[in-house]
C-alpha cells in the first residue's frame, strides 16, 4: 500500500532523558488518557496474574479428591478474591483502559472529555483494589476472626452479616468494591461525554467507528447497572455497623432482595465485560479480513438491542430461589432474546470475513479462537436460560465452565486481540509474531482443556465452590484433566509477558501503521503525541484512512 | 489408597443400591424427568445451531484465507452489508427462541404448579450451617440428613418437602431426582420428589453456605413402602436404654453435648446441632462426611474439627474414659 501524506507533517517529540523522579511524577500526575489508558491496562494485567495465581491453586486443590493442599478457610478465600478480582479489578479496568486509550484517538479528539476526572476514576479505581487486598492483613478486625472476604463474589445475604461473617473481611469486600465502582461510573460518565462531544469535524455518529458505538453503549449499561451494587452494597454496610436489617434474616431482613439487587447490577456486568471484546472484533476482523464490517447499521443496531434487553434479565440468577411459574418463565424467555442480537452479531462477524483475504497474524488468531468459544459460551447459555434445564444446572460446575467460556475463551481472547493489535500503536515496536504465535496456541489448548471438562461434572452433579471431594462420585477424572489443561496455560501466559517486555525494548520499529488500517488513531505517530493531532483530522466516512488510501474508490460514495 | 478411600465410604444398606453417580441424564424421579427432556431438547436445538454456525466460520476461514504466494496488494471486493441476508439472521433465530420459550413454559408449569398426589408424604427439610434437619410433621419424627422417603414406581404417591433454613441460604439437590431448589432464611419453598426404584440418592447443599459446604452432603433414602413404614415406626418410639447403659448414659447427660443435641425420652433436649435419637439407625456422620462406624464416630466427637475443619460443633477435651462411655452410649441409640 502506498504511504500516505496524512494529514500535515507531524513534529516528533524532542528526547530528552528524564530522571526517575521525573518520569515517575509524569506518570501519577498526569491527565493524558493514553497514559491512564495504559496504567489502566497494566493494572489489570497485574490483577489478572494475581487472580490467575489463585485459580492454579484452585485447580491444584480439585485435582484429586480429598486433597489437602489449602484449608477449606483459605479454598473459600481464594474463589471469593479470584472471583471479585476478575470481575471488579481485571474486566472493569479493561474497559475504562481500552475505551481510555482508543476513543479520542479513534474520534479525533485531543483528549477526554474530563481528563482530571479520568485521573479520579483511575486512581480510585487503583486504590479501592488495595482496599480489598489490604483485607489479608486487616480482614481480622477487632475480633481477630478472618483474612479475606470468604463470602464468594456475589456475597449472598445473609451469608455477609455479622452474625456469620465475623471480622471485617465482608467489610473490605464492600467498602473496596463500592470505592472502585466510583472509579467505573467516572470513567462511563467521561466515555460518553467525549463520544458525544468531541468527535472532529464531518464524523457523525453514523460513521463512528464501531469500538467507539460498542464502548459508548458499555458506558450506558455501566452508568445503569452500577448504581444498584453500590446501593446494596451501603446497605450492607448499614446493616453490618449500625445494626440496619435490610438483609439481616434474624431480624426480619430478606436474603432475596440482596439477590435482586445483586443481579440487577450483575447480570449487566457480563455484558459490561463482554463488550470490550465486541468492540475489539469489530475492529480487528475487518482489517486482517480486507474488508469493511458487513451490517455495520445491524451491528450497531444488535449492541443497542443487548444493551437494552441486558437490563431485563437479572432473575434468571435466581431460578431456584422459588420464585412463581410467571416469574421463571419470564426470565427465562428474556434471557433468550439476548441470544437473537448476540447471533446477528456473530454472524456479521463472519460475513465480514467471507470472501476477504485473512491475514492469520496474532489478532485474527485471537478472533478467530473467541468467535468458535464464545458460540460455545453462547449456546450454554441458551442452555441455562431454560430454566427447567437451569435447576439442574445451576450452581454446578456446568456454570463455572459457562463463564468461564465467556470471560476467559470470549472476553481474554478478545483483549489479547487488541493487546497485539494496538500494542505497535501504544508502544511504538512491534511484538515478536512467531512468540505470538505460541502464545495463541499454547493458551488456546490450556483453557480448553480447563473448561470443556467442567461441563461434563456439572452434570454429574458437581457444585462450583466445593474445597474438595470424596472420590467414587465419577468427579476424579475430569478434574484431573481440568487441572492439566495449566501445563499449557502457565507457558502461555509467560511467553506473552516476555513477548511484551522484551518487545517494548528490542522490538522492530512499528511505524505508523503497520496493519495498513482504516482508523484515525493509524494516521498518527506510535506511540502517538500527548496532543494526538497536531491539527484535527476531517472525516467523510466510517474509514477516513480508507478515503485517503483509496482516492479513486472512496468509502464517502457509498454512504 | 483411593480404592481403600472409596471402600470406606461405601455404606451399603442391604438390599437398597446406593447410587453415588448422579447424572442428571439418568432421572429417578418425575421432576428430575422432566428437567431431561427439556434439556434434550435444548442440546438439539443448539447442537443443530453450532454445527451450522461453526461450519460457516469453518468454511470461511479455510476457504480465504490470504494465499501465501499473492502478493499482490489487490484488496477484495469491499461489501458492506445486505438487508436481505440481515433480515434472514434475525428471522431465523427469532423463531427458534419462541419454540424455546414455550417449551421451558411448559416443563416450568408442570413442575411448580403440579398438585400433590393423593398419598402424600409430607417432609420439614431444614438447612443448618452445616448440615440437614429433616422434620415428619405427620410421624412428628426429627432426623438428620438422610431423608427416608417410600419409592414410587407408578409415580402415584410423593414425597413433598418445605424447604427452610435457620441461618444462610442453601440448596436442596439430589440431581437424579429434581434439580435445585433453595433453602432460605425467612421463606419457605417447595419441592417435590418421587424416586422410581428404592435407593441411596447423593447430593450436595448446591449454594455456597460458609466454611464446610462442601461437606454438607444429602442422602435421600428410597425404600419400598413397607420398609419405610417400619422406619418411620421405628423411628417414632423414643429411645429406651437398658441396664448396662445407664453408666453411659450418666456421663453423657453430664457432658455439654445435650445442649445442643437432643435425644428424646431422655434429659437431653438440646436443639442446635442434629436430633441423636436413633443415631445408630443412621449411615453416616457429620452431614456425610464420615461413616457412622465405632472407630469414626470416636474420631469425630474427639475433634470435629479434624474431618471437617470449621464445623461448629467444638472439641470438648473427653477424657478417654468419657469418649469411651459417650461413644458406647451413642452406638446404643438403636
Amino acid at each position: 500500500m502506498a504511504t500516505v501524506d496524512y494529514p500535515l507533517e507531524r513534529p516528533r517529540e524532542k528526547v530528552r532523558e528524564f530522571s526517575f523522579s521525573e518520569t515517575l511524577y509524569k506518570w501519577v500526575a498526569t491527565v493524558d488518557h493514553k497514559r491512564l489508558g495504559l496504567m489502566y491496562i497494566v493494572s489489570a494485567l497485574l490483577f489478572l496474574v494475581i487472580a490467575g495465581i489463585m485459580a492454579t491453586v484452585i485447580r491444584l486443590q480439585l485435582a484429586v479428591p480429598n486433597n489437602h493442599l489449602v484449608s477449606p478457610e483459605t479454598f473459600n478465600r481464594l474463589f471469593t478474591m479470584h472471583g471479585t478480582t476478575m470481575v471488579f479489578l481485571v474486566g472493569m479496568p479493561f474497559v475504562a483502559g481500552f475505551a481510555n486509550y482508543l476513543v479520542p484517538l479513534m474520534i479525533g479528539a485531543r483528549d477526554m472529555a474530563f481528563p482530571r476526572l479520568n485521573a479520579f476514576g483511575f486512581w480510585i479505581f487503583l486504590f479501592g483494589g488495595f482496599l480489598l487486598y489490604y483485607s489479608y492483613l486487616g480482614g481480622g478486625g477487632l475480633s481477630g476472626a478472618g483474612s479475606a472476604p470468604d463470602v464468594g463474589w456475589f456475597a449472598y445475604a445473609p451469608l455477609t452479616e455479622s452474625a456469620f461473617s465475623h471480622g471485617s473481611a465482608s467489610d473490605y469486600w464492600a467498602l473496596g468494591i463500592l470505592v472502585s465502582g466510583f472509579g467505573s461510573i467516572a470513567s462511563a460518565i467521561n466515555v460518553i461525554a467525549t463520544a458525544f462531544s468531541l468527535r472532529c469535524p464531518g464524523m457523525t455518529l453514523s460513521r463512528m467507528p464501531m469500538f467507539v458505538w460498542v464502548m459508548v453503549v458499555d458506558s450506558w449499561i455501566i452508568l445503569l447497572a452500577l448504581p444498584p451494587l453500590s446501593a446494596a452494597q451501603i446497605m450492607l454496610e448499614l446493616d453490618r455497623q449500625l445494626g440496619a436489617h435490610f438483609f439481616d434474616t434474624q431480624a426480619g431482613g430478606s436474603a432475596v432482595f440482596w439477590q435482586h439487587l445483586f443481579w440487577i447490577f450483575g447480570h449487566p456486568e457480563v455484558y459490561i465485560l463482554i463488550f470490550p471484546a465486541f468492540a475489539i472484533l469489530s475492529e480487528v476482523i475487518p482489517i486482517f479480513s480486507r474488508k469493511p464490517l458487513f451490517g455495520r447499521p445491524a451491528m450497531v443496531g444488535a449492541v443497542v438491542a443487548i444493551g437494552f434487553i441486558s437490563m431485563g434479565v437479572w432473575a434468571h440468577h435466581m431460578f431456584a430461589v422459588g420464585m412463581t411459574s410467571w416469574g421463571n418463565t419470564f426470565f427465562a424467555a428474556s434471557s433468550m432474546l439476548v441470544g437473537i442480537p448476540t447471533g446477528i452479531k456473530i454472524f456479521n462477524w463472519t460475513a465480514t470475513m467471507y470472501g476477504g483475504k485473512l491475514r492469520f497474524d496474532t489478532p485474527l488468531l485471537f478472533c478467530c479462537a473467541f468467535l468458535f468459544q464464545f458460540l460455545t459460551a453462547g449456546l450454554t447459555g441458551i442452555m441455562l436460560a431454560v430454566a427447567p434445564f437451569d435447576w439442574q444446572l445451576h450452581d454446578s460446575y456446568f456454570v463455572v465452565a459457562h463463564f468461564h467460556f465467556t470471560l476467559v475463551l470470549g472476553l481474554v481472547f478478545g483483549l489479547f486481540a487488541g493487546i497485539y493489535y494496538w500494542y505497535p500503536k501504544a508502544i511504538g515496536r512491534m511484538y515478536n509474531e512467531k512468540l505470538g504465535k505460541w502464545h495463541f496456541w499454547l493458551f488456546t489448548i490450556g483453557v480448553n482443556v480447563t473448561f470443556i471438562p467442567q461441563h461434563f461434572l456439572g452434570f454429574l452433579g458437581m457444585p462450583r465452590r466445593i474445597y474438595t471431594y470424596s472420590p467414587g462420585r465419577g468427579w476424579e477424572l475430569f478434574n484431573l484433566i481440568s487441572t492439566l489443561g495449566l501445563l499449557f496455560q502457565i507457558p502461555a501466559i509467560l511467553i506473552f509477558v516476555w513477548n511484551m517486555v522484551h518487545s517494548a525494548i528490542k522490538g522492530q520499529p512499528a511505524g505508523d501503521d503497520p496493519w495498513d488500517a482504516w482508523t484515525l488513531e493509524w494516521s498518527t505517530t506510535s506511540p502517538p503525541p500527548e496532543y494526538n493531532y497536531e491539527k484535527l483530522p476531517v472525516v467523510r466516512s466510517s474509514r477516513p484512512l480508507w478515503d485517503l488510501k483509496h482516492p479513486q474508490d472512496p468509502d464517502w460514495k457509498f454512504e | 489408597m483411593l480404592i481403600q478411600l472409596w471402600a470406606l465410604l461405601q455404606v451399603q444398606v442391604p438390599g437398597v443400591p446406593e447410587r453415588r453417580i448422579q447424572d442428571i441424564f439418568k432421572p429417578m424421579a418425575t421432576p428430575a424427568e422432566a428437567e431431561k427432556n427439556v434439556a434434550l431438547l435444548t442440546f438439539a436445538i443448539t447442537g443443530a445451531i453450532f454445527i451450522a454456525v461453526a461450519g460457516l466460520l469453518i468454511y470461511t476461514i479455510v476457504r480465504f484465507r490470504r494465499n501465501p504466494r499473492d502478493t499482490s496488494n489487490q484488496e477484495p471486493p469491499q461489501i458492506y452489508g445486505s438487508n436481505q441476508i440481515e433480515a434472514a439472521w434475525t428471522v431465523i433465530p427469532i423463531l427458534i427462541v419462541f419454540v424455546l420459550i414455550g417449551v421451558s413454559a411448559r416443563v416450568i408449569a408442570a413442575v411448580e404448579n403440579a398438585g400433590p398426589p393423593p398419598a402424600t408424604l409430607k417432609v420439614t427439610l431444614i438447612g443448618h450451617q452445616w448440615w440437614w434437619e429433616v422434620y415428619y410433621p405427620d410421624y412428628n419424627v426429627r432426623t438428620a440428613n438422610e431423608i427416608h422417603v417410600p419409592a414410587s414406581p407408578d409415580g402415584k404417591t410423593a414425597t413433598y418437602l418445605t424447604l427452610e433454613s435457620v441461618d444462610v441460604i442453601h440448596s436442596f439437590w439430589v440431581p437424579e431426582l429434581a434439580g435445585k431448589t433453595d433453602l432460605i432464611p425467612n421463606r419457605q419453598n417447595f419441592a417435590w420428589i418421587d424416586p422410581r426404584e428404592p435407593g441411596v440418592y447423593i447430593g450436595n447443599c448446591a449454594e455456597y453456605c460458609g466454611t464446610q459446604h462442601a461437606k454438607m452432603y444429602l442422602r435421600v433414602i428410597a425404600q419400598t413402602p413397607e420398609d419405610f413404614n417400619r422406619w418411620a415406626a421405628a423411628q417414632q418410639q423414643p429411645q429406651q436404654i437398658r441396664g448396662n447403659m445407664q453408666q453411659a448414659k450418666a456421663v453423657f447427660e453430664s457432658l455439654a453435648c445435650v445442649n445442643c443435641h437432643a435425644v428424646r425420652g431422655t434429659s437431653a433436649a438440646g436443639s442446635f446441632g442434629p436430633d441423636l435419637t436413633h443415631l445408630r439407625t443412621r449411615q453416616t456422620l457429620a452431614s456425610g462426611a464420615l461413616v457412622n462406624d465405632e472407630q469414626d464416630l470416636r474420631n469425630w466427637i474427639n475433634d470435629p474439627q479434624d474431618a471437617k475443619p470449621g464445623c461448629l460443633m467444638p472439641s470438648m477435651k473427653l477424657t478417654n474414659d468419657e469418649l469411651t462411655q459417650v461413644v458406647s452410649y451413642l452406638q446404643a441409640l438403636n
